[in-house]
């Protein structure tokens, strides 16, 4: 397959990148917003070209075990949900980091709590940025703010799964997810051979030859001293993270008066902001978070000088907020609006959000 | 005679699986666990699958079962073992994959799991040991718990009204469509430790032939669990268990192909 241009739903163009990248699984459940992602892999049938596994699991806490057995084994390996069936896999997801899995685990958020609605939300941020399950972890989380970076991500979340051995959240929501747009998808790579992963990663459980020691997958440690060492391994991994892999974008006013800090779609909309406020004569900064985390803390404390105050906008009820306060210090007003239960914002009521900031 | 003479080559009438390695186990004596480890290391040197095998442990008294036995395992959470072993089966179809549960771990918190793996067909070999208890954290009442029976959870006796009735896992997994083979156990007796041995193999041979998945059950004894010495726990698992939980074949599908 060679590169080419299509027109797609951001959950179709993952399963694209996905199969041209090379990935080797896919386990996943249906659920809405997200389902067209095990649909298009379904119609694409990779098994039959690139021999990549396809399996719709029983549930997501079996897609995301059979996703540390696979990803376990060496393999470039995936599985999507929307916050609900996300909810359910925390348990595999802190094993994996435990036991150093590398995987991909995209998250297509709907509103909560509980079953809530199945209209985009970005209410996961804070399950998301804080590990989300038990124990002292963290995974590198990718927020797109459209379907080619939909696309993109999956291939740079592999990247860095097995860069850093770590579970990667692709923090996605019902609106990019479901929105069609022109995306570029790159030509077919070829997938690893067990050879191939047996050198390039020694620690994956994948049968073990004469010349080395038995490899096992694990993330239990009974005696404290061994399983402290374990931890303190853990974090300097997540602090080499934070200092190499922050990822963000800058747009809007260069002269700015006020600064948006938003990401995924509630970014995309904030765009739309920025040009209402310059034609009223408002000059505003727009920082994007790509990666959520490790979050863009010190960007963020520079803008603060050079702006009156910051609003987030996110699409829950202030989660991100609280990161951007951090990041501050209380230097200047930090400000949240958003909406919940599904409702998007528009730009207009954003700009009335913004405007307020400027009042004394 | 010296040690070194005994052990020679041509005296030897019993030697320890070269898969089987030193470190001291931590089951308590009388544990059924120890000796199911064995036959695991055992059948799989002889069929000569050493680099090819993946075992994965559950949570529960198994959970380091891969300290002793040299070869690739994956440490699963409480009941996600199968999963696991589908996840690496798809991937890597050539190879040995089985999981080791117990009766919490694989009809309690993992039942979902476990009909689902079994029932897709997997090419995986679930060896499920059946002590009729939580043994690792201390004796609670398990799924299989027999009714009657004093546990920490079912101090007066399980009983039908509060508890329900002990599962019979292994008769439903012979009804699913995607089994291949699934027999229940033992291994209190030499004899009765030759005829697993021979079942632990057939499945493991039977889960590389794309046939299907395979259960092996063990009954086994849990002598802290049951706060009983090793003696009584096998009388009472011979006298009891043995009588709901009947030993034997429940499901060949190679028979059915030789008839
Ligand atoms: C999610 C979760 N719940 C509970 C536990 C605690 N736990 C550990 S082992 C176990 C029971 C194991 O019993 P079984 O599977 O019968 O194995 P045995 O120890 O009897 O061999 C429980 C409840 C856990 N580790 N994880
Ligand atoms: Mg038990």
């Amino acid at each position: 397959m060679e590169q080419e241009i299509l027109l797609l739903k951001g959950n179709e163009a993952v399963a694209h990148a996905a199969i041209r990248c090379g990935c080797d699984a896919y386990f996943g459940y249906p659920i809405t917003p997200q389902s067209e992602v095990l649909e298009t892999f379904a119609e694409l049938e990779p098994w039959k070209t690139t021999g990549m596994v396809v399996l719709q699991a029983e549930s997501e806490v079996a897609s995301v075990n059979m996703l540390y057995g696979a990803g376990g084994c060496g393999k470039k390996v995936m599985t999507s949900s929307a916050s609900v069936g996300i909810a359910l896999m925390q348990e595999g997801i802190s094993y994996m980091a435990g036991a150093e899995v590398p995987a991909l685990i995209i998250n297509v958020q709907r509103g909560g709590p509980g079953l809530g609605t199945i209209q985009p939300s970005q209410s996961d941020y804070n399950q998301a940025t804080r590990g989300g399950g038990n124990g002292d972890y963290e995974v590198i989380v990718l927020a797109p703010n459209s379907v080619q970076e939909m696309a993109d991500f999956v291939e740079l979340g592999f990247e860095l799964a097995f860069k850093y051995r770590t579970p990667v959240i692709m923090l996605s929501d019902g609106v990019i997810g479901q929105m069609m747009e022109k995306v570029t998808l790159k030509e077919q790579r070829p997938r690893l051979t067990n050879e191939e992963i047996a050198r390039k990663y020694p620690w994956a459980s994948i049968g073990r030859t004469p010349d080395r020691k038995p490899n096992v997958i694990t993330s239990l440690e009974l005696q404290p001293e061994i399983m402290e060492k374990h931890n303190l391994h853990l974090q300097a991994k997540y602090r080499e993270i934070s200092q190499n892999e922050v990822r963000y974008e800058m747009s809007g006013s260069e002269t700015p008066e006020l600064a948006i800090v938003a990401f995924g779609s509630a970014a995309r909309i904030s765009q739309k902001v920025v040009d209402l406020a310059k034609a009223e004569g408002i000059e505003v900064a727009l920082l994007r978070p790509i990666t959520l985390w490790p979050f863009p803390t010190e960007s963020i404390r520079e803008l603060a000088t050079k702006v009156k105050g910051i609003l987030t906008v996110e699409i829950n009820a202030g989660q991100m907020v609280f990161d951007v306060r951090y990041a501050v210090e209380g230097r200047i007003p930090v400000e949240h609006y958003g909406r919940l239960g599904g409702i998007v914002p528009s730009p207009d009521e954003i700009l009335c959000a913004l405007k307020k900031m400027l009042k004394p | 005679m010296t040690k070194e003479e005994i052990i020679q080559k041509g005296s030897l009438a019993y030697e320890k699986p070269s898969l089987l390695n030193n470190n001291t186990m931590h089951y308590c004596p009388g544990c059924s666990h120890g000796v199911i480890h064995k036959l695991i290391a055992e059948v799989i040197e002889e069929m000569g699958m050493a680099d090819k095998a993946i075992g994965v442990s559950p949570v529960g008294c198994g959970v380091f079962i891969y300290k002793y036995l040299d070869i690739d395992f994956q440490e699963a959470a409480h009941g996600r073992a199968p999963a696991l072993a589908t996840g690496i089966k798809r991937v890597l179809p050539d190879r040995l994959v089985f999981t080791y549960q117990g009766d919490g771990d694989a009809a309690g918190i993992g039942g979902n799991e476990t009909l689902h793996a079994l029932n897709r067909g997997e090419g995986i070999t679930i060896i499920f040991i059946n002590n009729a208890i939580y043994g690792m954290t201390g004796g609670q009442m398990s799924p299989m718990t027999l009714m009657g029976q004093v546990t920490a959870t079912s101090p007066y006796g399980r009983e039908a009204a509060i508890h329900g009735y002990p599962l019979k896992l292994a008769e439903i997994a012979a009804q699913l469509e995607g089994t291949a083979y699934v027999t229940r156990q033992s291994v209190e007796s030499v004899a009765a430790i030759r005829k697993a041995k021979l079942a632990l193999k057939k499945a493991f041979q039977i889960s590389m032939e794309e046939k299907g998945s395979c259960l092996v059950e063990f009954v086994g004894t849990c002598s802290s669990g049951w706060k009983m010495t090793p003696v009584d726990a096998n009388k009472w698992m011979s006298e009891q268990m043995f009588l709901y939980y009947p030993k034997g074949d429940l499901k060949d599908i190679t028979k059915k192909e030789k008839s």
